[in-house]
Protein backbone atom coordinates (compact mmCIF):
# COMPACT_ATOMS: atom_id res chain seq x y z
CA UNK A 1 0.00 0.00 0.00
CA UNK A 2 1.16 3.49 -0.81
CA UNK A 3 2.03 5.25 2.47
CA UNK A 4 0.33 8.66 2.29
CA UNK A 5 2.31 11.04 4.51
CA UNK A 6 -0.80 12.82 5.76
CA UNK A 7 -2.23 9.52 7.02
CA UNK A 8 1.04 8.58 8.75
CA UNK A 9 1.15 11.92 10.54
CA UNK A 10 -2.54 11.68 11.42
CA UNK A 11 -2.43 8.20 12.94
CA UNK A 12 0.81 8.75 14.87
CA UNK A 13 0.08 12.23 16.25
CA UNK A 14 -3.57 11.69 17.08
CA UNK A 15 -2.68 8.26 18.53
CA UNK A 16 -0.12 9.91 20.82
CA UNK A 17 -2.59 12.66 21.74
CA UNK A 18 -5.38 10.20 22.59
CA UNK A 19 -2.95 8.05 24.58
CA UNK A 20 -1.68 11.13 26.44
CA UNK A 21 -5.09 12.48 27.40
CA UNK A 22 -6.46 9.12 28.53
CA UNK A 23 -3.41 8.39 30.72
CA UNK A 24 -3.38 11.98 32.02
CA UNK A 25 -7.02 11.76 33.14
CA UNK A 26 -6.43 8.31 34.61
CA UNK A 27 -3.32 9.40 36.55
CA UNK A 28 -5.00 12.62 37.68
CA UNK A 29 -8.19 11.00 38.94
CA UNK A 30 -6.30 8.05 40.45
CA UNK A 31 -4.67 10.61 42.70
CA UNK A 32 -1.04 10.32 41.67
CA UNK A 33 0.54 13.17 43.66
CA UNK A 34 2.70 14.66 40.87
CA UNK A 35 -0.42 15.08 38.71
CA UNK A 36 -2.39 17.12 41.26
CA UNK A 37 -0.68 20.11 39.67
CA UNK A 38 -2.65 22.55 37.51
CA UNK A 39 0.36 23.45 35.35
CA UNK A 40 1.09 19.80 34.44
CA UNK A 41 -2.56 19.02 33.75
CA UNK A 42 -3.10 22.09 31.59
CA UNK A 43 0.16 21.61 29.68
CA UNK A 44 -0.57 17.91 29.07
CA UNK A 45 -4.17 18.60 28.08
CA UNK A 46 -3.13 21.37 25.70
CA UNK A 47 -0.43 19.18 24.13
CA UNK A 48 -2.98 16.38 23.60
CA UNK A 49 -5.40 18.88 22.09
CA UNK A 50 -2.76 20.16 19.67
CA UNK A 51 -1.59 16.67 18.65
CA UNK A 52 -5.12 15.40 18.07
CA UNK A 53 -6.28 18.49 16.20
CA UNK A 54 -3.12 18.61 14.09
CA UNK A 55 -3.53 14.93 13.27
CA UNK A 56 -7.19 15.26 12.33
CA UNK A 57 -6.48 18.28 10.11
CA UNK A 58 -3.66 16.33 8.46
CA UNK A 59 -6.05 13.43 7.78
CA UNK A 60 -8.25 15.66 5.66
CA UNK A 61 -5.26 16.42 3.41
CA UNK A 62 -5.42 12.96 1.84
CA UNK A 63 -9.01 13.46 0.73
CA UNK A 64 -9.28 14.08 -2.99
CA UNK A 65 -12.58 15.92 -2.60
CA UNK A 66 -12.54 17.45 0.91
CA UNK A 67 -15.60 19.64 0.35
CA UNK A 68 -17.70 16.53 1.04
CA UNK A 69 -15.82 15.60 4.23
CA UNK A 70 -18.74 16.70 6.41
CA UNK A 71 -20.74 13.81 4.97
CA UNK A 72 -18.36 11.36 6.67
CA UNK A 73 -20.52 11.48 9.83
CA UNK A 74 -23.46 9.89 8.06
CA UNK A 75 -22.69 6.16 7.95
CA UNK A 76 -22.07 5.49 11.63
CA UNK A 77 -23.89 2.16 11.52
CA UNK A 78 -21.62 0.48 8.96
CA UNK A 79 -18.38 2.37 8.37
CA UNK A 80 -15.47 2.45 10.81
CA UNK A 81 -14.22 5.65 9.19
CA UNK A 82 -17.56 7.27 9.90
CA UNK A 83 -17.47 6.01 13.51
CA UNK A 84 -13.98 7.43 13.91
CA UNK A 85 -15.15 10.82 12.64
CA UNK A 86 -18.18 10.85 14.97
CA UNK A 87 -16.21 9.86 18.09
CA UNK A 88 -13.37 12.25 17.23
CA UNK A 89 -15.81 15.17 17.21
CA UNK A 90 -17.79 13.93 20.22
CA UNK A 91 -14.53 13.85 22.21
CA UNK A 92 -13.87 17.60 21.97
CA UNK A 93 -16.64 19.03 24.21
CA UNK A 94 -15.69 16.65 27.03
CA UNK A 95 -11.99 17.45 26.69
CA UNK A 96 -12.69 21.18 26.71
CA UNK A 97 -15.03 20.88 29.69
CA UNK A 98 -12.39 18.92 31.62
CA UNK A 99 -9.65 21.43 30.80
CA UNK A 100 -11.99 24.31 31.66
CA UNK A 101 -12.61 22.66 35.03
CA UNK A 102 -8.89 22.44 35.72
CA UNK A 103 -8.43 26.05 34.65
CA UNK A 104 -11.16 27.23 37.05
CA UNK A 105 -10.85 24.84 39.97
CA UNK A 106 -7.30 23.45 39.74
CA UNK A 107 -6.62 19.75 40.35
CA UNK A 108 -9.47 19.41 42.89
CA UNK A 109 -12.30 18.96 40.40
CA UNK A 110 -16.05 18.91 40.94
CA UNK A 111 -18.03 15.79 39.98
CA UNK A 112 -19.22 17.21 36.63
CA UNK A 113 -15.70 18.01 35.47
CA UNK A 114 -14.45 14.62 36.69
CA UNK A 115 -17.17 12.92 34.65
CA UNK A 116 -16.18 15.00 31.61
CA UNK A 117 -12.60 13.84 32.09
CA UNK A 118 -13.60 10.19 32.31
CA UNK A 119 -15.75 10.51 29.18
CA UNK A 120 -12.96 12.31 27.29
CA UNK A 121 -10.49 9.54 28.21
CA UNK A 122 -12.94 6.84 27.16
CA UNK A 123 -13.82 8.54 23.87
CA UNK A 124 -10.12 9.04 23.15
CA UNK A 125 -9.50 5.29 23.37
CA UNK A 126 -12.69 4.50 21.43
CA UNK A 127 -11.60 6.86 18.62
CA UNK A 128 -8.17 5.24 18.53
CA UNK A 129 -9.83 1.82 18.32
CA UNK A 130 -12.05 3.01 15.43
CA UNK A 131 -8.98 4.27 13.56
CA UNK A 132 -7.37 0.85 13.89
CA UNK A 133 -10.55 -0.92 12.79
CA UNK A 134 -10.57 1.03 9.50
CA UNK A 135 -7.51 -1.02 8.63
CA UNK A 136 -8.34 -4.22 10.50
CA UNK A 137 -11.72 -4.55 8.79
CA UNK A 138 -10.27 -4.80 5.28
CA UNK A 139 -10.31 -8.44 4.19
CA UNK A 140 -8.35 -7.48 1.08
CA UNK A 141 -5.14 -6.83 3.04
CA UNK A 142 -4.16 -9.83 5.15
CA UNK A 143 -1.40 -7.93 6.99
CA UNK A 144 -4.08 -5.63 8.43
CA UNK A 145 -7.05 -7.95 8.73
CA UNK A 146 -6.25 -9.13 12.24
CA UNK A 147 -6.88 -8.42 15.93
CA UNK A 148 -3.19 -7.53 16.12
CA UNK A 149 -3.91 -4.26 14.27
CA UNK A 150 -6.14 -2.72 16.98
CA UNK A 151 -3.83 -4.17 19.63
CA UNK A 152 -0.86 -2.39 18.01
CA UNK A 153 -2.67 0.90 17.53
CA UNK A 154 -3.87 0.97 21.14
CA UNK A 155 -0.56 -0.21 22.60
CA UNK A 156 1.52 2.25 20.56
CA UNK A 157 -0.89 5.13 21.17
CA UNK A 158 -0.76 4.54 24.93
CA UNK A 159 3.00 4.07 24.79
CA UNK A 160 3.66 7.38 23.07
CA UNK A 161 1.09 9.02 25.35
CA UNK A 162 2.88 7.71 28.44
CA UNK A 163 6.22 9.01 27.16
CA UNK A 164 4.70 12.43 26.49
CA UNK A 165 3.05 12.50 29.92
CA UNK A 166 6.37 11.69 31.58
CA UNK A 167 8.06 14.39 29.49
CA UNK A 168 5.45 17.05 30.38
CA UNK A 169 5.62 16.18 34.07
CA UNK A 170 9.44 16.08 34.11
CA UNK A 171 9.78 19.44 32.36
CA UNK A 172 7.12 21.18 34.47
CA UNK A 173 8.35 19.88 37.82
CA UNK A 174 12.05 19.49 37.13
CA UNK A 175 12.19 15.80 38.08
CA UNK A 176 10.73 12.60 36.66
CA UNK A 177 8.05 10.96 38.81
CA UNK A 178 8.89 7.30 39.45
CA UNK A 179 5.32 6.11 38.85
CA UNK A 180 5.12 7.81 35.43
CA UNK A 181 8.57 6.48 34.56
CA UNK A 182 7.47 2.93 35.41
CA UNK A 183 4.21 3.35 33.52
CA UNK A 184 6.06 4.53 30.40
CA UNK A 185 8.67 1.78 30.65
CA UNK A 186 5.93 -0.84 30.98
CA UNK A 187 4.01 0.53 28.01
CA UNK A 188 7.17 0.72 25.86
CA UNK A 189 7.72 -2.97 26.62
CA UNK A 190 4.09 -3.75 25.79
CA UNK A 191 4.33 -1.78 22.53
CA UNK A 192 7.54 -3.54 21.55
CA UNK A 193 6.06 -6.98 22.24
CA UNK A 194 2.88 -6.14 20.30
CA UNK A 195 4.91 -4.90 17.33
CA UNK A 196 7.28 -7.88 17.32
CA UNK A 197 4.36 -10.33 17.43
CA UNK A 198 2.82 -8.43 14.51
CA UNK A 199 6.05 -8.54 12.47
CA UNK A 200 6.41 -12.25 13.18
CA UNK A 201 2.78 -12.90 12.25
CA UNK A 202 2.85 -11.11 8.87
CA UNK A 203 6.02 -12.94 7.83
CA UNK A 204 4.36 -16.02 6.43
CA UNK A 205 2.57 -15.91 3.06
CA UNK A 206 -1.12 -16.72 3.55
CA UNK A 207 -4.55 -16.03 2.14
CA UNK A 208 -5.47 -15.52 -1.51
CA UNK A 209 -3.11 -16.47 -4.31
CA UNK A 210 -2.95 -15.76 -8.03
CA UNK A 211 -4.78 -19.10 -8.44
CA UNK A 212 -7.87 -18.16 -6.46
CA UNK A 213 -7.73 -14.66 -7.95
CA UNK A 214 -7.90 -15.89 -11.55
CA UNK A 215 -9.89 -19.06 -10.87
CA UNK A 216 -7.20 -21.31 -12.36
CA UNK A 217 -6.52 -23.41 -9.30
CA UNK A 218 -4.89 -26.42 -10.95
CA UNK A 219 -2.19 -24.94 -13.15
CA UNK A 220 0.57 -22.39 -12.90
CA UNK A 221 -0.51 -18.84 -13.73
CA UNK A 222 1.83 -16.08 -14.89
CA UNK A 223 1.05 -12.53 -15.87
CA UNK A 224 1.92 -11.79 -19.49
CA UNK A 225 0.51 -8.29 -19.79
CA UNK A 226 -1.11 -6.01 -17.22
CA UNK A 227 -3.13 -4.35 -19.96
CA UNK A 228 -1.81 -0.80 -19.86
CA UNK A 229 1.45 0.68 -21.07
CA UNK A 230 1.32 3.74 -18.80
CA UNK A 231 0.72 3.93 -15.08
CA UNK A 232 -2.64 3.54 -13.37
CA UNK A 233 -4.42 4.43 -10.15
CA UNK A 234 -4.23 0.79 -9.04
CA UNK A 235 -0.45 0.67 -9.52
CA UNK A 236 0.05 3.92 -7.63
CA UNK A 237 -2.21 2.96 -4.75
CA UNK A 238 -1.52 -0.76 -4.32
CA UNK A 239 1.62 -1.53 -6.29
CA UNK A 240 3.97 0.16 -3.82
CA UNK A 241 7.18 -1.85 -3.74
CA UNK A 242 10.22 -1.62 -1.48
CA UNK A 243 13.23 -3.91 -1.62
CA UNK A 244 13.33 -6.48 1.17
CA UNK A 245 16.76 -5.29 2.26
CA UNK A 246 15.55 -1.73 2.77
CA UNK A 247 12.51 -2.95 4.67
CA UNK A 248 14.76 -4.87 7.06
CA UNK A 249 16.93 -1.80 7.66
CA UNK A 250 13.86 0.29 8.35
CA UNK A 251 12.55 -2.34 10.75
CA UNK A 252 15.77 -2.14 12.76
CA UNK A 253 15.61 1.65 12.67
CA UNK A 254 11.98 1.53 13.82
CA UNK A 255 12.69 -0.83 16.74
CA UNK A 256 15.66 1.30 17.80
CA UNK A 257 13.90 4.66 17.56
CA UNK A 258 10.49 3.68 18.85
CA UNK A 259 11.38 1.24 21.61
CA UNK A 260 15.06 0.69 22.50
CA UNK A 261 16.28 4.30 22.70
CA UNK A 262 13.23 5.72 24.53
CA UNK A 263 13.40 2.79 26.96
CA UNK A 264 17.08 3.44 27.74
CA UNK A 265 16.68 7.22 27.99
CA UNK A 266 13.79 6.81 30.36
CA UNK A 267 15.56 4.14 32.38
CA UNK A 268 18.26 6.68 33.19
CA UNK A 269 15.64 8.59 35.19
CA UNK A 270 17.04 11.95 34.09
CA UNK A 271 14.27 14.53 33.76
CA UNK A 272 15.88 16.32 30.82
CA UNK A 273 16.03 13.08 28.79
CA UNK A 274 12.27 12.44 29.00
CA UNK A 275 11.33 14.91 26.20
CA UNK A 276 14.06 13.44 24.01
CA UNK A 277 12.64 9.95 24.61
CA UNK A 278 9.17 11.02 23.46
CA UNK A 279 10.46 12.82 20.36
CA UNK A 280 12.51 9.76 19.37
CA UNK A 281 9.49 7.52 19.96
CA UNK A 282 7.30 9.72 17.71
CA UNK A 283 9.94 9.53 14.97
CA UNK A 284 10.12 5.77 15.47
CA UNK A 285 6.35 5.46 15.28
CA UNK A 286 6.29 7.45 12.03
CA UNK A 287 8.71 4.84 10.66
CA UNK A 288 6.51 2.12 12.14
CA UNK A 289 3.41 3.55 10.43
CA UNK A 290 5.28 3.89 7.15
CA UNK A 291 6.21 0.21 7.38
CA UNK A 292 2.63 -0.69 8.33
CA UNK A 293 1.59 0.65 4.92
CA UNK A 294 4.62 -0.34 2.85
CA UNK A 295 4.54 -3.94 4.06
CA UNK A 296 0.79 -4.36 3.48
CA UNK A 297 0.06 -6.13 0.21
CA UNK A 298 -3.39 -5.71 -1.28
CA UNK A 299 -4.91 -8.66 -3.18
CA UNK A 300 -5.22 -6.56 -6.36
CA UNK A 301 -1.49 -7.21 -6.75
CA UNK A 302 -2.34 -10.83 -7.53
CA UNK A 303 -4.03 -9.68 -10.74
CA UNK A 304 -0.85 -7.79 -11.55
CA UNK A 305 1.22 -10.94 -11.40
CA UNK A 306 2.19 -11.55 -7.78
CA UNK A 307 1.83 -15.21 -6.87
CA UNK A 308 0.70 -14.59 -3.29
CA UNK A 309 0.23 -11.73 -0.86
CA UNK B 1 -33.17 -8.86 -10.11
CA UNK B 2 -29.45 -9.49 -9.90
CA UNK B 3 -27.88 -7.98 -12.96
CA UNK B 4 -24.36 -8.84 -13.99
CA UNK B 5 -22.05 -10.12 -16.67
CA UNK B 6 -20.75 -13.44 -17.82
CA UNK B 7 -17.29 -13.31 -19.37
CA UNK B 8 -16.17 -16.19 -21.54
CA UNK B 9 -12.44 -16.71 -21.05
CA UNK B 10 -12.48 -19.26 -23.86
CA UNK B 11 -13.36 -16.77 -26.54
CA UNK B 12 -12.02 -13.44 -25.27
CA UNK B 13 -9.19 -12.38 -27.57
CA UNK B 14 -7.99 -9.49 -25.42
CA UNK B 15 -8.69 -6.73 -27.95
CA UNK B 16 -9.51 -4.12 -25.24
CA UNK B 17 -12.63 -3.18 -27.24
CA UNK B 18 -14.78 -3.46 -24.10
CA UNK B 19 -12.48 -1.11 -22.16
CA UNK B 20 -12.45 1.57 -24.87
CA UNK B 21 -16.20 1.30 -25.50
CA UNK B 22 -16.71 1.62 -21.76
CA UNK B 23 -14.52 4.69 -21.52
CA UNK B 24 -16.22 6.26 -24.54
CA UNK B 25 -19.76 5.70 -23.23
CA UNK B 26 -19.17 6.50 -19.58
CA UNK B 27 -17.05 9.59 -20.04
CA UNK B 28 -20.25 11.30 -21.17
CA UNK B 29 -22.57 9.26 -18.94
CA UNK B 30 -24.29 9.78 -15.61
CA UNK B 31 -21.16 9.59 -13.44
CA UNK B 32 -19.47 12.46 -15.21
CA UNK B 33 -16.25 12.48 -17.18
CA UNK B 34 -13.68 9.72 -16.82
CA UNK B 35 -10.79 12.10 -16.87
CA UNK B 36 -7.14 11.51 -17.60
CA UNK B 37 -4.12 13.19 -16.14
CA UNK B 38 -1.58 14.20 -18.77
CA UNK B 39 -3.41 12.19 -21.51
CA UNK B 40 -1.03 13.08 -24.36
CA UNK B 41 2.07 13.54 -22.25
CA UNK B 42 4.90 11.37 -21.07
CA UNK B 43 3.12 9.73 -18.17
CA UNK B 44 -0.62 9.49 -18.86
CA UNK B 45 -2.80 8.20 -16.05
CA UNK B 46 -6.55 8.11 -15.89
CA UNK B 47 -9.72 6.47 -14.67
CA UNK B 48 -10.86 3.34 -16.49
CA UNK B 49 -13.74 1.16 -15.39
CA UNK B 50 -12.57 -1.92 -17.21
CA UNK B 51 -9.10 -3.44 -17.35
CA UNK B 52 -7.92 -6.42 -19.35
CA UNK B 53 -5.05 -8.54 -18.09
CA UNK B 54 -3.41 -11.39 -19.94
CA UNK B 55 -2.12 -14.53 -18.27
CA UNK B 56 -0.30 -17.66 -19.31
CA UNK B 57 -2.01 -20.60 -17.67
CA UNK B 58 -0.20 -23.95 -17.50
CA UNK B 59 3.30 -24.71 -18.69
CA UNK B 60 4.64 -25.01 -22.23
CA UNK B 61 3.68 -26.95 -24.32
CA UNK B 62 0.37 -27.32 -22.46
CA UNK B 63 -0.16 -23.66 -21.79
CA UNK B 64 -2.88 -21.27 -22.83
CA UNK B 65 -3.02 -17.53 -23.07
CA UNK B 66 -6.04 -16.28 -21.17
CA UNK B 67 -7.33 -12.72 -21.43
CA UNK B 68 -9.24 -11.63 -18.39
CA UNK B 69 -11.34 -8.45 -18.62
CA UNK B 70 -12.31 -7.15 -15.20
CA UNK B 71 -14.82 -4.53 -14.18
CA UNK B 72 -17.00 -4.18 -11.10
CA UNK B 73 -18.39 -7.56 -10.02
CA UNK B 74 -21.46 -5.92 -8.38
CA UNK B 75 -20.87 -8.17 -5.35
CA UNK B 76 -23.82 -9.47 -3.36
CA UNK B 77 -21.89 -8.66 -0.22
CA UNK B 78 -20.23 -5.43 -1.34
CA UNK B 79 -17.59 -4.38 1.22
CA UNK B 80 -16.99 -1.13 -0.71
CA UNK B 81 -20.51 -0.03 0.28
CA UNK B 82 -20.05 -1.07 3.92
CA UNK B 83 -16.84 0.91 4.43
CA UNK B 84 -18.02 4.10 2.71
CA UNK B 85 -18.27 6.83 5.38
CA UNK B 86 -20.30 9.32 3.35
CA UNK B 87 -22.99 7.08 1.92
CA UNK B 88 -21.79 7.86 -1.61
CA UNK B 89 -21.38 4.16 -2.42
CA UNK B 90 -24.61 2.24 -2.55
CA UNK B 91 -26.07 -0.97 -3.91
CA UNK B 92 -29.44 -0.74 -5.58
CA UNK B 93 -32.15 -2.90 -4.03
CA UNK B 94 -33.98 -3.45 -7.30
CA UNK B 95 -31.18 -4.80 -9.51
CA UNK B 96 -28.06 -5.12 -7.36
CA UNK B 97 -26.03 -2.54 -9.28
CA UNK B 98 -23.33 -0.90 -7.13
CA UNK B 99 -23.00 2.84 -7.81
CA UNK B 100 -21.17 5.89 -6.47
CA UNK B 101 -23.11 9.10 -5.93
CA UNK B 102 -20.60 11.59 -7.34
CA UNK B 103 -22.18 14.45 -5.36
CA UNK B 104 -21.46 12.75 -2.02
CA UNK B 105 -18.02 11.14 -2.52
CA UNK B 106 -15.16 12.79 -0.61
CA UNK B 107 -12.39 10.81 -2.31
CA UNK B 108 -10.98 9.02 0.74
CA UNK B 109 -10.09 5.90 -1.34
CA UNK B 110 -11.30 3.52 1.37
CA UNK B 111 -13.76 1.75 -0.97
CA UNK B 112 -10.97 1.06 -3.44
CA UNK B 113 -8.99 -0.49 -0.59
CA UNK B 114 -11.95 -2.69 0.32
CA UNK B 115 -12.40 -3.90 -3.27
CA UNK B 116 -10.35 -7.02 -4.08
CA UNK B 117 -10.96 -6.71 -7.81
CA UNK B 118 -9.45 -3.29 -8.48
CA UNK B 119 -12.81 -2.15 -9.81
CA UNK B 120 -12.67 1.38 -8.41
CA UNK B 121 -10.41 4.12 -9.67
CA UNK B 122 -10.14 7.69 -8.46
CA UNK B 123 -10.86 10.36 -11.03
CA UNK B 124 -7.70 12.51 -11.06
CA UNK B 125 -9.54 15.76 -11.80
CA UNK B 126 -12.84 15.40 -9.96
CA UNK B 127 -11.30 13.67 -6.94
CA UNK B 128 -14.23 11.28 -6.70
CA UNK B 129 -14.36 7.51 -7.08
CA UNK B 130 -15.42 6.12 -10.44
CA UNK B 131 -16.62 2.61 -11.13
CA UNK B 132 -18.59 0.47 -13.58
CA UNK B 133 -22.28 1.39 -13.59
CA UNK B 134 -23.26 -1.62 -15.68
CA UNK B 135 -24.31 1.20 -18.04
CA UNK B 136 -27.32 1.92 -15.89
CA UNK B 137 -27.96 4.87 -18.23
CA UNK B 138 -28.29 2.52 -21.23
CA UNK B 139 -29.98 -0.62 -20.00
CA UNK B 140 -33.18 1.14 -18.88
CA UNK B 141 -33.31 3.73 -21.69
CA UNK B 142 -36.56 3.11 -23.48
CA UNK B 143 -35.61 5.41 -26.35
CA UNK B 144 -33.00 2.86 -27.42
CA UNK B 145 -34.02 -0.13 -29.53
CA UNK B 146 -34.51 -3.20 -27.32
CA UNK B 147 -31.39 -4.98 -28.51
CA UNK B 148 -29.23 -1.98 -27.60
CA UNK B 149 -30.36 -1.78 -23.97
CA UNK B 150 -27.15 -3.48 -22.88
CA UNK B 151 -23.84 -2.29 -21.40
CA UNK B 152 -21.48 -0.72 -23.93
CA UNK B 153 -18.81 -3.39 -23.34
CA UNK B 154 -21.26 -6.18 -24.17
CA UNK B 155 -22.52 -4.49 -27.34
CA UNK B 156 -19.04 -3.84 -28.66
CA UNK B 157 -17.44 -7.22 -27.92
CA UNK B 158 -16.47 -8.64 -31.33
CA UNK B 159 -16.31 -12.24 -30.12
CA UNK B 160 -19.51 -12.09 -28.06
CA UNK B 161 -17.57 -13.23 -25.04
CA UNK B 162 -19.49 -10.91 -22.74
CA UNK B 163 -23.12 -11.58 -21.88
CA UNK B 164 -25.37 -9.36 -19.78
CA UNK B 165 -28.39 -10.58 -17.87
CA UNK B 166 -30.27 -11.37 -14.69
CA UNK B 167 -28.67 -14.02 -12.49
CA UNK B 168 -31.84 -14.29 -10.39
CA UNK B 169 -33.70 -15.71 -13.38
CA UNK B 170 -32.64 -19.37 -13.73
CA UNK B 171 -33.65 -19.40 -17.41
CA UNK B 172 -31.69 -16.30 -18.43
CA UNK B 173 -28.76 -16.74 -20.78
CA UNK B 174 -26.26 -15.75 -18.08
CA UNK B 175 -27.65 -18.27 -15.59
CA UNK B 176 -27.69 -21.00 -18.22
CA UNK B 177 -24.10 -20.26 -19.31
CA UNK B 178 -22.84 -20.14 -15.74
CA UNK B 179 -24.56 -23.44 -15.02
CA UNK B 180 -23.56 -25.33 -18.16
CA UNK B 181 -20.02 -24.08 -18.51
CA UNK B 182 -19.04 -24.27 -14.84
CA UNK B 183 -18.87 -20.51 -14.29
CA UNK B 184 -16.45 -19.31 -11.62
CA UNK B 185 -16.25 -16.42 -9.21
CA UNK B 186 -12.90 -14.74 -8.66
CA UNK B 187 -11.48 -14.94 -5.14
CA UNK B 188 -14.58 -16.60 -3.66
CA UNK B 189 -12.72 -17.15 -0.37
CA UNK B 190 -13.11 -13.47 0.59
CA UNK B 191 -16.86 -14.00 0.80
CA UNK B 192 -17.94 -10.97 -1.22
CA UNK B 193 -20.01 -13.23 -3.51
CA UNK B 194 -19.27 -11.41 -6.78
CA UNK B 195 -22.10 -11.56 -9.31
CA UNK B 196 -20.00 -11.44 -12.49
CA UNK B 197 -19.05 -14.95 -13.52
CA UNK B 198 -16.14 -16.21 -15.59
CA UNK B 199 -16.47 -19.18 -17.91
CA UNK B 200 -13.24 -21.22 -17.92
CA UNK B 201 -11.69 -22.15 -21.27
CA UNK B 202 -13.15 -25.31 -22.80
CA UNK B 203 -11.10 -28.49 -22.69
CA UNK B 204 -9.82 -29.01 -26.17
CA UNK B 205 -7.94 -31.91 -27.68
CA UNK B 206 -4.29 -31.40 -26.98
CA UNK B 207 -2.34 -30.42 -30.07
CA UNK B 208 0.75 -32.54 -30.56
CA UNK B 209 3.77 -30.32 -30.27
CA UNK B 210 6.74 -30.70 -32.57
CA UNK B 211 8.88 -33.33 -30.97
CA UNK B 212 12.61 -33.71 -31.24
CA UNK B 213 14.20 -37.14 -31.36
CA UNK B 214 16.04 -36.54 -28.15
CA UNK B 215 19.28 -37.78 -29.65
CA UNK B 216 22.45 -35.76 -29.56
CA UNK B 217 24.03 -34.32 -32.69
CA UNK B 218 26.80 -36.87 -32.42
CA UNK B 219 24.33 -39.77 -32.38
CA UNK B 220 22.38 -38.34 -35.31
CA UNK B 221 25.54 -37.99 -37.39
CA UNK B 222 26.62 -41.50 -36.42
CA UNK B 223 23.24 -42.92 -37.46
CA UNK B 224 23.34 -41.05 -40.77
CA UNK B 225 26.87 -42.30 -41.46
CA UNK B 226 25.82 -45.85 -40.60
CA UNK B 227 22.93 -45.57 -43.06
CA UNK B 228 25.18 -44.33 -45.85
CA UNK B 229 28.05 -46.73 -45.34
CA UNK B 230 26.94 -50.26 -45.85
CA UNK B 231 28.94 -52.65 -43.77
Amino acid sequence: MHPAFSVLVFTVLSGAGYGLISLLVLAHLAGIPQLQDTAVLLAGGLLAFLLITGGLLSSTLHLANPKNAWRAFSRFRTSWLSREAVFAVLFYPFLLLYLFGIYRQGAELGALFKLAGILAATLALVTLFCTSMIYASLKTIRQWNSALTPLNYLALGLMSGALLLAAVQAVAQGGLAAVLQQLALGLVLLGAVAKLIYLFWIGKPAGSTIHTATGFTQASVRLLDQGHTANSFLNDEFGYRVEAERLMKLRYLMVGLAFVLPFMLLLSGQAWLAPAASVLAIAGLLTERWLFFAEARHVVRLFHGEQHT
Amino acid sequence: MKLGLVVDLDTCVGCHGCATACKQWNTSGTIGPLSDKDPYGRDPNGAWLNRIRTYEVGDTPNSKTVNMPMSCMHCDNAACVTVCPTGASYKREEDGIVLVDQDKCMGCNLCSWACPYGARELDPHQGTMKKCTLCVDRIYDERLPKGERQPACVLTCPTKSRVFGDFDDPDSEVSRLARERGGKQLMPELGYNPVNTYLPPRNKKQQAAYETSGRSVKDTVKQWVNKVIAR
